[in-house]
């Protein structure tokens, strides 16, 4: 086993981080401030995953692809918003639960519907489809380090965003008070809806960037919600930090884990034995880690307020 | 109040009677198939009355179940497996074809995972209790599909349906009696843990846990004990649902198993003693009706839910018998 | 000097910067009602608080009937007799005031992990708990949902609890708050009987109920208790006047 291997490894558990934290991120803004837990953001990854694969395929470029997939999640997401999820934000989380899982059955049997079954595929954009020669002399995949780069622009965005901008003001204000915010004269509904679109819009960038290394398919984003699940609950709800920081700890983990757990148990098992065990025990790694995180902090490490 | 819980009363007794009435006059017309059917609905009732222990009386939105559902499957499957091929387990053990046996297996492996998932998920509440348990039954669902020893990811086939004594077990509507006593038998006793000590502390547990520590009563240990039994019925509801299919798979273990035994106790109302009976007959329909319409069924069971969210809170029950009454 | 029930040494709790309680110590002999008085803000829930075992004091101690009760949580205080009602409301509010007094009572005969027997069939819960309802005066609204009690009979049933469970001391967090002059005329003189059985460690704004009752009252002002005395020594105090009446004269 070379050190290139690990690093390689290491930067795709980077990738798959990243990408968790595009869902996670309007996950937890989401939760943050309207106190809502949405099961269908699972959904509108899916919606930006399709938009981008048919406005590419229809235009033959990946780029306006990506527009699309951002312009579709966001209205979508907005769609939604108006429709039902505005009339959950008063109710507890067993209606929240059950709403936004009818609405997962909603989209996904009505993506079936237009789309049909079958998987559709994502070309990588021409411009990304080499590799990249590392420091040290290691090839990596272009668009995989794009979506790191992405990932991490994102993420800075949000905290300027979130930390300077007018806007960010009033999703600080709208966390810690939202009577306050209705006193200072700002639109507490659009708020809302912006907010949520703007999580939307995230869920569907993070869709179309995965597009072209899985196939695109109905029920592709319930795996990633469940995963945006635990890097919340380890970063702590409501927290932007924390689900970066989650989800770094998670894609690393779950990917170095799937690589190292079969090499190591091939030192006392038969090789097709510990590639089986391995992938089992692999499987459960980021779910014994979050149970080790919430045995110490059951709030997750960045809970907000705290 | 009087006139509610009377109310209330005569509606459970109609589902009663129309649960076991249904199979019997379809086994008299010769159309096994609808036996099937309500074997199907009694067998998710008694999976979801699991859940209700938390769910409706410990307030504890447990987006886990189909953990437990799929373990007591699971154990019906791998015992019936090792008495088929006789193959030995570790520790001189063997397989069985003995419902008795596995039924008993299956609470107690259930027992054991809702024990040590409580454990850490009861630590937290709201939210973070929501996606606690849904990740531990996704952790669970992961490796049932990785681990190659019992099927993987296509699942353990039953090839001859477990025995009971007395009983023959092949017959549609010996087996679905099986399953409706079973019901009965965890409905009562649902209706008893209710009105009982445990039941209080579990259901101040729920209205307010900050009074019922302050009177000296650990909430944790009481929910504790609730997931636990919680777990064990919705266990034992997964080795009938095993023997009912003979066949068993990761889908039991899915998460969309668990939303749907949430969805069966919302559709048939929140908080009530038959809600999960009333549940799942109108999901079984719905999916035997719509499907029969619309391959796109489950588009329409969407906009259904988002309604009975919206606009029907109470459920099928509370339509029918008027709000929840304590006394 | 008989020895105090509850003893309360060099308790302190910092929020960050802030001293919410400042080295307080004070202490509730057997008969007496003890009353604890100050200005909004001055930190007397947060006192509170940390004897009844829901927040974590940053240092000092707290010994009950002679124990350290600074690591016990609130289900253990409770246990050992330490009675509390809250400032604002706590009740299971579907259950009927009798069964909210029933929990307390199940609680205190520890057996909460009983799963078959009806407990509104269990006369070990039921007469009892009528019986402390009749005593502070709600035995007429007995099967009404504490949710739909007014604010000052859920002040009543707040007390019922603490009585059924037995407490050796009571810690009372302004049951007067929200009664009309009639309530807490009568919550007065039921108050005044109470002490016979147990201490009241008694937080309260109405001066003429706490006046009408104390045997002791403490001041805190700014997380620290400017004086102890007798209601005559605080009446007189000046700096009591000066920090909390508002006169300075």
């Amino acid at each position: 086993m070379s050190t290139a291997l690990i690093i390689e490894q290491t930067l795709n558990g980077l990738q798959f981080g990243v990408m968790l934290f595009l869902m996670a991120a309007g996950l937890t803004l989401i939760f943050g401030v309207m106190g809502l837990i949405n099961l269908a953001h699972g959904s509108l990854y899916m919606v930006g995953a399709f938009a981008c694969a048919v406005a590419a395929a229809a235009t033959g470029s990946f780029w306006i692809g990506l527009a699309a997939s951002l312009a579709a999640a966001a209205a979508a997401g907005a769609l939604i918003e108006v429709t039902v999820i505005r009339k959950l934000y008063e109710r507890d989380h067993l209606d929240q639960v059950l709403a936004t899982f009818a609405l997962i059955l909603v989209f996904s049997e009505g993506t079936r519907w237009i789309f049909g079954s079958f998987p559709l595929y994502l070309n990588i954009p021409q411009l990304l489809g080499g590799v990249v020669t590392l420091p040290g002399g290691l090839p990596y995949p272009a668009y995989r380090l794009a979506i790191i780069l992405v990932g991490l622009a994102v993420a800075v965005g949000l905290y300027l965003l979130i930390s300077k901008t007018r806007l960010g003001m009033r999703i600080r204000a709208g966390e810690s008070d939202r009577e306050m915010i209705g006193a200072l004269g700002v639109d507490i509904r659009t708020l809302y809806t912006v907010v949520f679109a703007l999580g939307a819009a995230l869920a569907g960038l993070a869709g179309a960037l995965v597009g072209p290394l899985q196939s695109v398919q109905v029920g592709m984003g319930e795996p990633v919600l469940i995963l945006a699940f635990v890097v919340i609950v380890i970063g702590g709800i409501g927290s932007i930090k924390g689900a970066f920081i989650g989800a770094i700890l998670v894609g690393v983990i779950d990917t170095l884990g799937r690589f190292l757990l079969p090499l190591a148990l091939g030192v006392f098992l038969d090789p097709s034995q510990a590639a089986g065990v391995g992938a089992a025990l692999a499987s459960m790694l980021i779910y014994v880690f979050m149970a080790l995180v919430l045995a110490f902090r059951p709030t997750g490490l960045f809970a907000a307020g705290d | 109040m009087r006139q509610h819980l009377r109310r209330e009363t005569l509606v459970n007794a109609g589902l009663a009677v129309l649960l076991l009435a249904a199979p019997a006059i379809a086994a008299m017309a010769g159309e096994p198939f609808y036996v099937t059917l309500a074997t199907r609905m009694a067998i998710l009732a008694l999976a979801a009355v699991g859940l209700n222990f938390v769910l409706g009386l410990g307030g504890l939105v447990s987006f886990g179940h189909a953990a437990f559902f799929g373990i007591g499957g699971y154990a019906a499957g791998i015992l019936a497996t090792h008495a088929f091929n006789q193959e030995p387990f570790p520790f001189g053990l063997s397989g069985t074809n003995q419902m008795l046996v596995i039924w008993l297996a299956a609470l107690i492996a259930s027992g054991i995972v809702a024990l040590l998932i409580g454990l850490v998920s009861l630590r937290t509440s709201g939210v973070y209790f929501i996606m606690i348990t849904l990740a531990f039954a996704q952790m669970i669902y992961y490796f049932a599909i990785s681990w190659p020893a019992y099927g993987g990811e296509d699942g353990l086939s039953i090839y001859v349906r477990n025995a009971f004594p007395g009983v023959n077990t092949l017959d549609p509507l010996s087996f679905f009696l099986i399953c409706y006593v079973l019901l009965m038998i965890v409905l009562a006793f649902f209706a008893t843990l209710r009105n009982s000590r445990f039941g209080a502390a579990l259901q101040a547990a729920r209205q307010n846990p900050v009074r019922l520590a302050s009177v000296g009563v650990e909430p944790f240990r009481i929910r504790l004990v609730a997931f636990v039994i919680s777990g064990m019925i919705t266990g034992l509801a997964g080795a009938l649902f095993a023997d009912l299919n003979r066949f068993v798979s990761p889908s039991m273990l899915s998460w969309h198993m668990s939303g749907e035994l949430i969805v069966l106790i919302i559709l048939g109302g929140t908080g009530r003693l038959f809600g999960p009976v009333a549940g799942a007959i109108l999901y079984i329909l719905f999916e035997y009706f719509l499907g029969g319409i619309t391959e796109r069924w489950q588009l329409f069971l969407g906009l259904i839910l988002l309604a009975v969210v919206l606009f029907a809170r109470g459920g099928l029950i509370g339509l029918l018998a008027g709000k929840v009454r304590h006394d | 000097m008989t020895e105090p029930l509850l003893d309360i040494r060099n308790l302190c709790k910092n929020f960050g910067a802030l001293k919410a309680t400042d080295n307080v110590s004070l202490d509730l002999r057997p008969g007496e009602i003890h009353a604890l008085i100050g200005p909004n803000g001055a930190g007397k829930t947060t006192l509170i608080h940390q004897i009844a075992g829901t927040l974590q004091p940053s240092s000092g101690t707290i010994r009950f009937l002679g124990r350290d009760i600074g690591g016990m949580s609130m289900p253990g205080r409770t246990r050992l007799g330490l009675g509390r009602t809250f400032q604002i409301s706590s009740l299971t509010l579907e259950f009927s005031a009798l069964r909210n007094v029933m929990l307390a009572l199940q609680a205190r005969q520890g057996s909460s992990f009983r799963f078959f027997r009806p407990v509104m069939r269990d006369r070990s819960l039921t007469d009892p708990a009528y019986e402390t309802l009749e005593r502070v005066g709600l035995h007429e609204r007995a099967m009404v949902a504490a949710g739909e009690l007014s604010h000052g009979e859920r002040r009543q049933l707040e007390i019922a609890i603490a009585l059924a469970l037995g407490s050796k001391a009571f810690l009372l967090d302004e049951p007067m708050a929200g009664m009309d002059s009639e309530g807490s005329q009568a919550l007065t003189r039921f108050l005044d009987g109470l002490r016979r059985e147990a201490p009241i460690l008694l937080v309260e704004h109405d001066m003429d109920a706490v006046f009408a009752l104390a045997d002791r009252i403490s001041v805190l002002v700014y997380g620290r208790v400017i004086a102890t005395g007798t209601v005559e020594e605080i009446r007189r105090d000046p700096e009591v006047r000066h920090a909390y009446l508002g006169e300075d004269d």
